[in-house]
């Protein structure tokens, strides 16, 4: 635009593109597995494409895993567990803190590939994922070797080899979650990535070849729903950590019991904001607009119900509409885009199946009125309004972005809506008063509970859920339990 | 004159004929800051990348919203001329650059600048009310007012009595704020709250609450004259309390940070946050000013620098 030096109002100011460059990253055209410290081909020879969601682009071919591959880098995993568990603590640390460097050095390009996969906004790639993924390797290569600390008198050693499945919203950050306390403890991994974001597994497995880990240690097979569940019905495991969706943590639950293979599952969610009239209502409104917007709201932690006390509905309302319509919706590299690319057209099915359900049931709604790009997957920030706790879009996770509002009265009646739910995984609580945040967050039935604040991640910190948000702890000492045979494990 | 409420329908209150208890009831239920919350926001402003014509047109809106400043003892007739120069033509060699807004002076040196920006769009501001501390008697900084006026000011940046606020005689500041707006007359009043010595981000915009229903045309943070001068969380707070100002009354009330902005990148930072808490309409020197001193050559350097690709010297710019 120009400036009009008579009345410079007449134009909006209009944020140039500031695209990040993909020179940074050199994206093969086909990938292999990886097995025993190695790129390999999958047994079936078949492979699939991983696809850009912002622009339906192709980006790669990736090998398709099947029940084959997976007895492969099983007994590979097998075969090395023997020598990284005997190595000393202190020299697996050594391995951790070079792939937290590693990560570190390499964090432009992993958090543009991400991005370029998975659709996430760069932003958030680059100044949340990468950075907590490098925090998550610094911070288990601290426990290596002072486990016998951690667990004082119980003599603790590793499960041995442990399947690993994660989901396609964090797609390195769950790597990280998974695999760093495995390491850290002295077990091998066999980890299965989502099927619409495996690029940045597979950068990492690099990594971790650069890193100079031993062959076996870490495996990567790739593949769809298929391969997953050969992974988790493999009786060579040890144990299967799954973060996912809840229809499938069950049957992975079914299939480990059938094997007395150990679990973890961090399954879906439905947290709830519950923000009080004390509370401090700008900041609040940020807190709500990150809690569902944050990574397009594919975020099992996401706060897709937001609680408003009744006495602040309607200025909470014309706050948080106003503010939807500054987030900028789009292109997922562009520096300045806010909410990126649905990562799927499934998903984006998935929302767009929810909402029309949230419209049917007669809710008020409102929606940005961004424009949305003519290709890839996008869905504007929307908000539903005086949805009653009955209806399908206060129950069930969308998993998109999309906030369902309920008014309260009193804390008790918050509590009692905040806790009605299947899931308990996340709450949020807006107050001035310190008093009431410790009595709320002690009536949580969710695994966390943030106080003037949502979506706040650290490695020290455990992470998990009640219910059918699942179960076992990811980060924190807690963290280091799931991979342990202990006294008390 | 009236109190209405920053969020909800509360019944206003009569500023004329409330006591001390109810303005301090009143000032209860001004909802809190978070000031962890407002840092983080702010973060994300300052995250923007801003590039190519965007930062151009930042760049020259930036120069228009300059309110040039000289608070010194050493100010000279000289001195203010000079800056009126440089004001009406900051870059020479650049006839695309616009003038500042205003400059902002002593009230000793007001006809000085006064006849410096005659014939031009430049407006002339005058700092009064025994500014920077304003501590003397009210009868005292009425009396500087009406002169700085008299003398050709268009617009008078007063100091807030932050004494009283401290201590909670709000009235007592309110007072003094609704008498200086009466001697102001035609010209505008921008109201200085001085944020660094009101200790938290909830002082910011109790201040800033009582600023503007005292009748306050625009609100600034600060007098430059101690260390803590214009922040972004500061600014936010007040550009907040702005725009709920408006959702209530449709008023229209200015900004003015002042103090500690230097570079052309703090200032976009500013803009960007103008633009995603205010909107666009607030993207004008009517409502929206930088307080500065040194600012202007930064943003000279990088329009120079966008235009012709590279930097040049500092010597290359004129220091006025």
């Amino acid at each position: 635009m120009t400036v009009d030096q008579t009345d410079p109002t007449n134009e909006p100011w209009e944020y140039a593109p500031s695209t990040q460059s993909t020179d940074v990253v050199d994206i093969a055209s086909r990938y292999g597995l990886w097995i025993h410290g190695e790129e390999v081909d999958p047994a079936s020879g078949s492979y699939f494409a991983t696809t850009n969601p912002a622009t339906e682009d192709r980006i790669a071919e990736v090998a398709s895993g099947d029940r084959v591959d997976i007895d492969r880098a099983v007994k590979s995993a097998r075969s090395a567990t023997k020598g990284w568990a005997s190595l000393p603590a202190a020299e697996r640390s050594k391995y951790l803190f070079r792939i937290a460097r590693l990560v570190q050095e390499r964090s432009r390009e992993l958090a543009v590939l991400e991005s370029l996969d998975g659709g996430k906004p760069i932003k958030e790639s680059r100044d949340i994922d990468v950075n907590l993924v490098a925090a998550h390797f610094f911070y288990y290569a601290g426990w290596a070797d002072k486990l016998e600390y951690a667990f004082a008198g119980l003599d603790p050693k590793p499960l041995g080899v442990a399947g690993q499945i994660i989901p396609w919203n964090f797609p390195l950050l769950m790597l990280a979650w998974k695999v760093a306390p495995a390491l850290a403890t002295g077990n091998t991994v066999v980890l299965k990535p989502a099927e619409t974001t495996p690029l940045t597994a597979l950068v990492f497995a690099q990594i971790t070849a650069e890193a100079g880990l031993p062959p076996g240690v870490l495996n990567i097979v790739t593949g769809a729903g298929d391969t997953g569940a050969a992974l988790a019905a493999h009786d060579g495991i040890d144990k299967i950590a799954f973060t996912g969706s809840t229809a499938v943590g069950k049957n992975i639950q079914k299939v480990a019991a059938a094997n007395n293979t150990r679990v973890t599952l961090e399954l879906g969610g439905k947290g709830a904001h519950i923000v009080f009239d004390d509370a401090a209502i700008d900041q609040a409104i940020e807190g709500v607009i990150n809690g569902i917007f944050f990574n397009q709201g594919h975020v099992c932690c996401a706060g897709s119900r937001l609680l408003v006390q009744e006495s602040i509905r309607d200025v909470f309302l014309d706050r948080l509409r106003t503010r939807i319509s500054t987030l900028r919706v789009g292109d997922p590299l562009d520096k300045n885009t806010d909410v990126g690319a649905v990562n799927s057209k499934a998903q984006l099915a998935r929302i767009e199946e929810l909402v029309a359900a949230g419209k049917d049931e007669g809710n008020d709604w409102f929606q940005s009125d961004c424009a949305l790009p003519s290709d890839g997957y996008f869905f504007a920030p929307t908000v539903f309004t005086d949805v009653a706790q009955s209806s399908r879009i206060a129950q069930e996770e969308i998993f998109g972005p999309v906030l369902s509002v309920m008014t309260f009265r009193t804390a008790a009646e918050a509590v009692e809506k905040a806790n009605n739910t299947p899931y308990g995984l996340s709450a949020g609580i807006w107050t001035n008063k310190g008093s009431r945040i410790l009595w709320m967050a002690d009536r949580m039935r969710s695994g966390v509970v943030w106080a003037n604040t949502f979506n706040k991640f650290d490695p020290a910190s455990p992470f998990g859920g009640y219910q059918e948000s699942g179960f076992g702890r990811e980060g924190g000492r807690h963290g280091l339990l799931p991979y342990l045979e202990s006294g008390v494990a | 004159m009236s109190i209405t409420h920053t969020s909800t329908t509360e019944p206003a209150l009569n500023l004329g004929a409330a006591t001390n208890r109810e303005i301090l009831a009143f000032l209860s239920t001004v909802p809190p800051v978070d000031e962890v919350g407002a840092s983080e926001r702010v973060a994300l402003f300052k995250s923007r990348s801003i590039k190519a014509d965007a930062k151009m047109a930042a760049l020259l809106l930036a120069v228009q919203m300059m309110d040039l400043t000289t608070l010194q003892g050493d100010d000279t007739p000289g001195k203010v001329r000079q800056m009126a120069a440089k004001g009406i033509r900051p870059d020479p060699s650049d006839p695309t650059v616009p003038p500042v807004a205003a400059l902002c002076v002593y009230p000793s040196l007001v006809p000085t600048a006064v006849e410096a920006v005659a014939n031009t769009s430049i407006k002339v501001a005058s700092v009064a009310t025994y500014f920077p501390s304003g501590q003397v008697p009210l009868d005292g900084k009425i009396t500087e007012v009406e002169n700085v006026v008299a003398a050709g000011a268009d617009e008078v940046d007063m100091v807030i009595n932050r004494g009283a606020f401290l201590r909670g005689d709000y009235r007592a500041m309110c007072e003094e704020i609704v008498a200086i707006k009466k001697a102001c007359g035609p010209a505008h009043l921008k109201v200085i709250l001085e944020t660094g010595e009101l200790g938290n981000l909830d002082n910011v915009r109790r201040a800033s609450v009582l600023s503007i229903a005292c009748g306050a045309d625009f609100i600034k943070t600060s007098t430059g004259k101690i260390s803590e001068a214009a922040t972004l969380p500061v600014t936010l707070v007040m550009l907040e309390t702005i725009r709920e100002h408006f959702a209530n009354t449709g008023q229209h009330i200015g900004m003015k940070p002042a103090g500690g902005i230097r570079s052309a990148k703090e200032a976009i930072s500013y803009l960007v946050m103008i633009n995603e808490t205010l909107g666009p309409q607030w993207l004008s020197p009517d409502l929206f000013r930088f307080g500065v001193s040194s600012l202007l050559n930064d943003v000279l350097m990088q329009i120079r620098y966008l235009k012709t690709g590279h930097y040049q010297g500092a010597d290359y710019f004129t220091k006025d």
